[in-house]
């Protein structure tokens, strides 16, 4: 043996998926119609969260999510006529990840939701996520009752426009500063945005004011934004899958493009694969539960959030966010600290432009590496809410998740064989 | 009846040295009467399974998983045995660095980052494994000590010829000791600083003669271990040759010894052309080699104690000539040490004696044909170690030999090494004279070398008390050793007198 | 076959180990680490385990890809 050449082919095209996402310089633009940016997303055709998976193996609250999403758009006219529809292969299920998009938990992305725009100025790509619901019952969680679509139809029919005109009047808000500012405070950027949905308010309120008709509809707005402290959620995944794809394909890279669950699997991208998923069965989350939930209420882990921990966010800046580690577990600010340090040792680099002040400004780890994941048996930790297993209840609790290791040593089986490394 | 009881710890790695203390702790309970932790590998199971420790459920473990496997008398007392192993190993880890969240690295890539001005990676881990981690540090730009055994010749050729490219140092695979800059590194002893330098294919050789050159009132500037097989033909002495560089141009070193088995011929040729340029004094110890074609600059040192004489210019013990001894007793040898079992065999062949050995020189028979020979075994060889520390680290794998040796009938003389220094066992003489007390009167006699000092942490002095309160003799070298045995073959009554 | 005798310069990163002293990176035997921390010197063990969970197939593949 010697340094071989697979090594050394491995590691500068490492070196180019890094450059990518560090180079990358996402804006959120714009908030548009689902149907407008996606012409392949026709008539009953759901984008869910996760890797590829039918209604057979889908769980509870996906399937409640697909309910309420069919009668949102006018498939189905209840519920119940949903479910049959969905049995009887009425719809066509497809990941977020395969039409540039991202959603949070079940992540249902359909043709009249409106969607947050993210543009990386950089590579000139454009990522899409829905627009955060809010807490309580909501459909990321499976939630489907009238509540929840109603809430959907003001974000489509209100709220989405107000802020899409608000965003086009700034010319977009830069995103990679804003996050530097939010680590300073105390975000990670997947449990807690606390911060970062203020900053966000506080830029988009003149603008908003400016571009709105006023009055009532304004207040709701701001006053929903300023209520929800994960606003910012559904910025930083459709920002982070904006990063990722410019790095996608890249011959030989061994980085982690995408990490996302269904609930039932959990899946990965490969720079060096493309669009081959890599699953393996996800597991459950460790955490703490709302007042009257347990463990025994819980759902498996799921949603295409975890592209927050895939550019070194979440996870990976827990250091950056001690307020959120009691949901680790034993929960100290040393192991938020040791968690990011942990982090660092399956990743290539880190970000210097995002600098954790607790680390004495040591970047977060960036660019997952499944060599490093499978040498080490580290997986990444990915910071989470947890769903009921029911479909319809909603947020039991939020805890942490490790990605399984199968899919990084299937992963990693799959490019050495591309390689002609046996 | 016994109760034999597993559990399996999925993801869990300790080094085995950990677990073996460990597993010698729970033994030592009350009511357990075995006890294993193992990496659940293929061979470590089939280990347990001989041992009747293994149980069904240790059975399911893989190479990943760490297998806690008790026999004690009942079902209470084993599970508090694995309760007790599971209280050692929730032990929290011990960190080092320094700065906010100070967590110990994973990988040798984070450890060089916490370590910036690290320049040499001490590997020891298994031997499938290790020549990865070597590459790897010599990526890093680090010299390397490989401690680790069964690596393959590929491998070490594949090392050593990317340290060479790089300018670095590539001590191993199978390099147990290195003095470097007076720093003892794996299994090496508190030497006094001098003008020595010791290059060493063996461990126990540079041990020996460190130590002999340092308490004869000499000194060591650097010893450089090169692993046993750097001199063979495949590997052509690439470590040997960029040491004697190093040492050449090192300040500090006046002369040089250089330790090995014979090398192959045209190897030996290679080495000592360079040693021939040399502007240094050179102590060539070629044990057992014959007609060495020396330069000028160098002279032969046939044991590791004509090498430590001709390093300090005076004797390290007196010389005795030695005559044949005529009685039938066998002298039994057994070593923890590889090359002083084969110094000892060099010096029994020349006063005459046969001798059989599991490790033979040449001059020495196969230990198959110890029928009516004296016998040496090196007990630290490969084959008395699979799955049990090396008796460096627990004298307690020589007991049953030791054992052997004063009850055998034929038996006269029994000749032992201690070997002290970091690495080693805290108290070895300890142990020995507590094994040793308890003998009847009449049994055969002990010899036994001490290769250590008196700055190492067991103290020499001490050792050496020890084991004379225990009626064993020592002499102060392990050639000066094995002569004394010659002697007391020579005195001693025969057996079957006794 | 043996390479040619150098008797060149020594290489300057095993020469600054003999003049600076060893300044250590223990990978295995935790027992090194200890006692070398013992005598006031720097080092830093590693937390190693064996890579691919010590799937032999799986590091000789990683080993290929990694070194």
């Amino acid at each position: 043996m010697s340094r071989t050449n697979a090594a050394a082919r491995i590691d500068i095209a490492n070196a180019e998926a890094l450059r990518r996402m560090l180079a990358g310089d996402p804006w959120l633009i714009d908030v548009v119609a689902a149907r407008d940016v996606l012409p392949r997303l026709g008539q009953r055709r759901i984008l869910h969260a996760g890797p590829p998976i039918d209604w057979a193996r889908m769980c509870g609250p996906m399937r409640g999510a697909v309910a309420g999403i069919a009668v949102f758009e006018g498939w189905a006219r209840d519920l119940s006529e949903a479910e049959h529809m969905a049995e009887s292969g009425a719809f066509v299920f497809e990941p977020n990840h395969h039409h540039d998009c991202v959603g949070p938990m079940t992540g249902m992305t359909t043709p009249s939701q409106k969607l947050l725009v993210v543009e990386n100025r950089a590579f000139g790509n454009r990522a899409y996520c829905a627009i955060n619901e809010g807490l309580g019952k909501v459909m990321r969680f499976g939630g489907n009752d009238a509540d929840v679509l109603d809430r959907i139809r003001w974000l489509t029919t209100e709220f989405g426009p107000a802020l899409g005109a608000a965003l086009r009047q700034l010319g977009g808000i830069a995103l990679k500063p804003l996050i530097a500012r939010g680590l300073t405070m105390g975000d990670e950027m997947h449990q807690r945005n606390v911060a970062c949905s203020s900053l966000l308010l506080r830029q988009l309120a003149p603008a908003m004011a400016r571009t709105s008709p006023g009055g009532e509809a304004l207040a709701r707005a701001l006053a929903f934004i300023a209520g929800n402290d994960q606003f910012h959620l559904n910025v930083a995944m459709a920002m982070g899958k904006a990063i990722m794809d410019p790095a996608r394909g890249i011959e030989n890279s061994t980085v982690v493009t995408a990490m996302c669950r269904n609930g039932t699997d959990f899946g990965i991208h490969v720079s060096a694969t493309g669009d081959r998923w890599f699953t393996a069965p996800v597991e459950m989350p460790q955490g703490l539960y709302f007042p009257g939930f347990s463990a025994a209420d819980a759902n498996p882990d799921m949603g295409d959030s975890a592209i927050v921990e895939t550019v070194g966010l979440g996870g990976f800046a827990m250091a950056a966010a001690p307020a959120v580690v009691g949901f680790v577990g034993a929960g100290n600010a040393a192991d938020a600290l040791a968690i990011t340090r942990l982090m660092r040792e399956i990743t290539v680099a880190d970000n210097p432009e995002w600098a954790i002040p607790a680390l004495d400004q040591q970047g977060v780890p960036t660019a997952i590496d499944i060599r490093l994941v499978v040498e080490t048996g580290i997986t990444p930790t990915i910071n989470t809410g947890i769903a009921h297993r029911k479909p319809g209840v909603g947020q039991v609790g939020a805890g942490v998740v490790k990605a399984p290791l199968g899919c990084f040593t299937s992963a990693l089986e799959a490019v050495a064989e591309t390689m002609g490394v046996a | 009846m016994s109760t034999v009881l597993n559990e399996v710890r999925r993801g869990t790695y300790l080094d085995s040295v950990a677990l073996m203390r460990i597993s010698g702790a729970i033994r030592s309970m009350d009511g357990v009467d075995e006890c294993g932790l193992m990496m659940g590998t293929p061979a470590n199971l089939r280990i347990l399974a001989d041992a009747g420790v293994l149980a069904a459920e240790g059975e399911t473990a893989g190479p990943g998983d760490l297998v806690i496997a008790i026999r004690a008398r009942d079902a209470a007392r084993a599970a508090a045995a694995i309760a007790e192993a599971a209280r050692i190993l929730s032990r929290p880890k011990r960190t080092s660095g320094s700065g906010p969240a100070a967590v110990m690295p994973r990988t040798l890539r984070s450890a060089v980052a916490a370590l910036p001005g690290a320049n040499l990676a001490l590997v020891s881990v298994p031997g499938a494994f290790a020549a990865t981690e070597a590459m790897k540090a010599l990526a890093a730009g680090l010299n390397v000590l490989l401690f680790s055994d069964n690596v393959s010749l590929d491998d070490e050729i594949a090392l050593k010829a990317e340290a060479r490219a790089r300018g670095i140092l590539m001590m191993g695979p199978d390099c147990g000791t290195a003095i470097i800059g007076g720093v003892p590194l794996a299994f090496a002893n508190a030497v006094t600083r001098g003008d020595t330098g010791i290059i060493g294919a063996s461990g126990t050789g540079i041990q020996e003669v460190s130590c002999l050159v340092s308490n004869g009132g000499g000194g060591i500037s650097h010893a450089i271990g090169t692993g046993g097989r750097d001199l063979s033909r495949e590997v052509g002495a690439i470590t040997t040759l960029t040491a004697l560089d190093l040492l050449d141009a090192d300040p500090a070193t006046r002369q040089i010894v250089l330790i090995s088995k014979p090398p192959a011929p045209e190897v030996a040729r290679t080495v000592l052309a360079r040693v021939s340029r040399s502007p240094k004094r050179v102590v060539v110890c070629f044990i057992g080699a014959k007609d060495l074609d020396l330069p000028p600059n160098a002279v032969a040192g046939a044991t590791l104690e004509d090498a430590a004489n001709l390093a300090l210019g005076r004797p390290v013990a007196t010389p005795a000539s030695l005559s044949r001894p005529t009685a039938s007793g066998k002298l039994h040898g057994l070593f923890s040490g590889g090359t002083l079992a084969a110094e000892a065999q060099l010096i029994l062949s020349r006063a005459g004696l046969a001798v059989a050995s599991n490790a033979p020189v040449a001059g020495s028979a196969p230990i198959a044909e110890a029928h009516g020979r004296h016998t040496i075994l090196d007990l630290g060889d490969d084959a008395y170690t699979i799955g049990r520390p090396h008796p460096m680290i627990e004298p307690a794998v020589r007991d049953a030999h030791i054992r052997a040796a004063l009850e055998s009938p034929d038996c006269a003389v029994v000749l032992l090494d201690c070997v002290l220094g970091y690495g080693s066992h805290p108290d070895p003489a300890g142990h020995i004279a507590r094994l040793v007390e308890a003998r009847p009167p009449g049994g055969p006699r002990i010899v036994a070398s001490v290769t250590g000092t008196d700055a190492d942490p067991q103290s020499r002095t001490l050792q050496v008390e020890r084991l004379r309160a225990a009626g064993i003799e020592v002499p102060p070298s392990n050639a000066a050793a094995t002569r004394r045995a010659v002697e007391l073959l020579t005195q001693a009554t025969p057996p079957e007198r006794r | 076959m043996p390479p040619e005798p150098t008797g060149g310069p020594p290489a300057e990163a095993a020469t600054r180990l003999l003049a600076d002293g060893p300044s250590v990176i223990n990978v295995g035997l935790e027992s090194f680490a200890t006692e070398l921390a013992g005598q006031d010197r720097p080092v830093v063990h590693v937390d190693w385990v064996p890579p691919a969970g010590g799937d032999p197939r799986l590091a000789r593949l990683l080993a290929k890809l990694l070194t």
